[in-house]
C-alpha cells in the first residue's frame, strides 16, 4: 500500500507511527517526491530558486584563525550565508515547490529557532502560499526576532502554549493541524524527523550541503576531510552534510547534539548521545528521551534549534551501524564558542552550530582536516546571548 | 471468552439500538475519580468502555484530551495504574483501551500485551499504529486473546479500508472526520462514512471523533453505525464538574436515552 520509493526504515528505526488519516496524505507524498525528485524539470527550476533566490552554492571556508586555535586545518561550509540565514531554506524552498505540484495551497510549519519557520514562511511568500507556523510560546520570547520576520511575511504565528513550550510541542500541534486540514494542506517538517517519506524527503533535500562541500575541498585541498562535524537537533544540517561522505570510509561522521546543563543533570537535547531504550515520537521509531513509562521527556538546550528530546531515525541507524558518533556540548561551551567564533573569524554563528565549534576546537584529536557545517548565523540569537552573558 | 468474543457479545445484547462506548481518560482526574467516573458511566448506560492511557505528545487527540492526560500524568497516572481501573471496571461492562505505541513499546510489546489481558481488558486500540506497523501488536494480541481493533478514516482508501476491515478485531473504530478527537457540531458526513466503511468489514462499526450531543449520537446510529463512541464531551464535564462521577453519569444516561 505503501509506494515503493524512499525508505521507510533505516536498520530498525523510522516507520509510520500516525493516526489512519493522514497515512494516504503520506503515500500521496511520497509519490509525488518520487516523481519530482526524477523530474527534470522540477529540479529546474529548484535550482535556479537555489542557486538566485537562496544562494547556493554557499562558500567552503577556510577558517585560518579557527584553525590556529584548533592546532588543525578547519573549513567552515557556510550556510549561514544563505537567505533567511540557514539551512532550512533548501528544505522549505523544495517541499513548497513540491506542495505546489501536489495543488496543496496551505502550508503548515513547525520551528523551534524559527529558522524553518522563517524559511517556510519565505517559500509561501515567493510563492504566493498561505503559511501557518506553529512556534513554542518559550521559544516565540528567545526568537523574537525571527517571530518578526515571519509575521512580516505574511505568516500567521501560532503559539502553542502545552508543556514545556517548545520544539516538540510546535511538532505534535503541526502534525494535529495536518490531521485536520489533510485535504488542502501541506506539512512542511523542519528537520529530518517525522514518518516516512519525510526522512528521506528532507535528507534529499538537505544532500546538496555535503555534495558541494565534497567537491569543494577536494579542489582546495585535494583530499577529503578527516572528519565531518554537524550539530544536530533532528538531524537536518547533518545528515545533509553526512549523506554525501558515508561512503568515503576514511571520513569520520560527527553529530553534537545539545548536553544542555550536563548530561549528568538530566536537562539536555542528547539522546543519540546517552543511547537510552529507543521510542516513537512525531511519527517515527528513533532514539529519544523518556521515562519507564514511555512518557517523551522534555529537552533542554540553550539552542532552540536544539532542544528535541527525539532525533532522525537514519542517525539512530548510523550510530547504531558504527558509521557516526554523536557527542554532546553544554550550553556555556557553545556559548564560549559563539563568542570565539566572532571574535576570532568575524562571524556570529548560531547557538546550534556553536556546540559543533566548540567540539572542533576543543576537544582532543588526531585529525588534520575538519569541515564543519556552519548551517545558520547567529542573528537571532543575539538578544538572548548578551542576556545569559550578562551584557544586556 | 476471548476479548472479541465479549465485544461481539455486547454489541449483540443491544439488539437493535447502536452501542455506547463513552471514553475515559485513566487517572483522570485522578485515579479513585476515574474510577468513580467510570462507575458512573455503566450506572448511566454504557455498553463498553474505551479507557484511555495518559500520553504525554497524544497526536490523534484535541485540547479537552490532551490535557486531561497531561493532568492525569500529574496526578500519578502510570500504564499499571490504569489497568487497575479497567480491571475494576473490566468486571461490569467490556473495556476497550486505547493507548499509544510509545507507552507500549516502552514495557516491551509482549509484556504490555500480557498485562492488558492479565487485567481482563477486551480490546486495545493503538491511534498511532496503522495497519503497516501494526503486525507485531497484532499477533501479540491474538496470543494473549486481546481484540486489536482497527481505526478507519474518511480519508482511508478503498484499499486500505478493505485491509483495515479485514484486519479489525471486535470492531472497527471509525473517525468520524478528518482531525483529533474534540467536540463538533456537524454530523452530515456521518452516513457516507458509515456507508463506506461496512462495505468494507463484517464486524461492527463504531463511530467516534467529534460526537458531542446526544442528537449527534443519535445521527450517528441512525447513519447506520453500530456503535457511538463519546470522548471529549465527557472529559470536559469531568474537567469542569465538582461532581464528575454523578455528571457523568448523568450525561451518559442522556446519550443513551437518545440511543433507545
Ligand atoms: C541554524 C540551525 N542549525 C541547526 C538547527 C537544528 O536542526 P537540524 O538538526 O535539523 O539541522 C537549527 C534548527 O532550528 C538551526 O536553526
Amino acid at each position: 500500500m505503501s509506494g515503493a520509493g524512499v525508505e521507510h526504515r533505516f536498520g530498525p528505526y523510522g516507520g509510520q507511527y500516525v493516526p489512519e488519516t493522514l497515512m494516504p496524505a503520506l503515500a500521496e507524498l511520497e509519490a509525488a517526491w518520487v516523481s519530482a525528485r526524477a523530474d527534470p524539470q522540477f529540479q529546474a527550476q529548484l535550482g535556479r530558486l537555489l542557486r538566485d533566490y537562496a544562494g547556493r552554492p554557499t562558500p567552503l571556508y577556510l577558517a585560518e584563525r579557527l584553525s590556529a586555535a584548533a592546532g588543525r586545518t578547519t573549513y567552515l561550509k557556510r550556510e549561514d550565508l544563505l537567505h533567511t540565514g540557514a539551512h532550512k531554506i533548501n528544505n522549505a524552498l523544495g517541499q513548497a515547490l513540491l506542495a505546489v505540484r501536489m495543488g496543496k495551497r496551505r502550508i503548515i510549519a513547525e520551528t523551534g529557532a524559527g529558522q524553518h519557520g522563517v524559511a517556510s514562511a519565505t517559500a509561501c511568500a515567493l510563492l504566493d502560499l498561505e503559511c501557518v507556523v506553529y512556534m513554542g510560546a518559550e521559544d516565540i520570547r528567545r526568537q523574537a526576532p525571527n517571530v518578526q520576520r515571519m509575521g512580516l511575511l505574511g505568516a500567521t504565528v501560532v503559539p502553542v502554549e502545552a508543556g514545556a513550550r517548545t520544539l516538540k510541542e510546535a511538532v505534535s500541534e503541526a502534525i494535529r493541524d495536518w490531521v485536520t486540514n489533510v485535504a488542502d494542506s501541506h506539512y512542511i517538517i523542519g528537520s529530518a524527523v517525522g514518518p516516512a517519506p519525510y526522512p528521506a524527503i528532507v535528507r534529499d533535500l538537505q544532500r546538496c550541503i555535503g555534495d558541494e562541500a565534497r567537491d569543494q575541498i577536494l579542489a582546495c585541498e585535494g583530499r577529503l576531510p578527516q572528519r565531518v562535524i554537524a550539530c544536530v537537533g533532528g538531524g537536518s544540517n547533518a545528515i545533509g552534510l553526512f549523506t554525501a561522505f558515508v561512503d568515503d570510509e576514511g571520513v569520520e561522521l560527527i553529530g553534537v547534539e545539545a548536553a544542555g546543563e550536563g548530561i549528568e543533570s538530566g536537562r539536555h537535547g542528547a539522546p543519540l548521545t546517552v543511547a537510552g531504550r529507543p521510542g516513537v515520537l512525531h511519527g517515527s521509531f528513533s532514539a529519544l528521551l523518556q521515562d519507564d513509562e514511555g512518557q517523551i521527556a522534555e529537552a533542554h538546550s540553550v539552542s532552540a534549534g536544539l532542544d528535541y528530546p527525539g532525533s532522525g531515525p537514519e542517525h539512530a541507524w548510523l550510530r547504531d551501524s558504527g558509521r557516526a558518533s554523536y557527542v554532546a556540548v553544554t550550553d556555556s561551551e557553545a556559548l564560549a564558542a559563539f563568542e570565539r567564533t566572532a571574535e576570532l573569524e568575524g562571524i556570529i554563528p548560531a547557538l546550534e552550530p556553536a556546540h559543533a565549534i566548540h567540539f572542533a576546537l576543543n576537544l582532543p584529536s588526531e585529525s588534520e582536516l575538519d569541515l564543519i557545517c556552519l548551517s545558520g548565523r547567529g542573528d537571532k540569537d543575539l538578544a538572548e546571548v548578551l542576556k545569559l552573558l550578562g551584557r544586556a | 471468552m476471548t476479548g472479541a468474543e465479549r465485544i461481539a457479545a455486547a454489541f449483540l445484547g443491544c439488539q437493535r439500538r447502536a452501542a455506547l462506548m463513552p471514553y475515559l481518560m485513566g487517572g483522570f482526574p485522578d485515579q479513585a475519580r476515574s474510577l468513580a467516573i467510570a462507575n458512573g458511566y455503566v450506572d448511566g448506560g454504557a455498553d463498553l468502555i474505551e479507557l484511555g492511557v495518559p500520553f504525554s505528545d497524544p497526536l490523534a487527540d484535541g485540547p479537552v484530551i490532551q490535557s486531561a492526560g497531561t493532568a492525569a500524568l500529574a496526578a500519578g497516572a502510570t500504564f499499571d495504574r490504569v489497568l487497575a481501573t479497567a480491571s475494576a471496571v473490566a468486571e461490569r461492562v467490556p473495556v476497550v483501551l486505547m493507548c499509544y505505541s510509545n507507552a507500549i513499546l516502552a514495557r516491551g510489546t509482549d509484556r504490555a500485551i500480557a498485562g492488558i489481558a492479565a487485567a481482563g481488558v477486551s480490546g486495545l486500540i493503538v491511534p498511532d499504529l496503522p495497519l503497516e506497523e501494526a503486525p507485531a501488536t497484532a499477533l501479540s494480541c491474538s496470543a494473549a486473546g486481546v481484540a486489536f481493533v482497527g481505526l478507519a478514516a474518511p480519508t482511508s482508501t478503498d484499499e486500505r479500508l478493505a485491509a483495515i476491515g479485514a484486519a479489525t478485531q471486535g470492531f472497527l473504530y471509525t473517525v468520524a472526520v478528518a482531525g483529533t478527537t474534540g467536540e463538533r457540531g456537524d454530523h452530515s458526513a456521518y452516513a457516507e462514512v458509515v456507508a463506506r466503511v461496512r462495505a468494507h468489514t463484517s464486524v461492527p462499526v463504531a463511530l467516534g471523533f467529534g460526537i458531542s450531543t446526544p442528537q449527534q449520537a443519535r445521527a450517528a446510529a441512525d447513519a447506520g453505525a453500530d456503535g457511538v463512541i463519546v470522548g471529549s464531551r465527557l472529559v470536559r464535564e469531568a474537567a469542569e464538574s465538582d461532581d464528575p462521577a454523578a455528571s457523568c453519569k448523568a450525561l451518559v444516561e442522556q446519550f443513551a436515552q437518545a440511543l433507545r
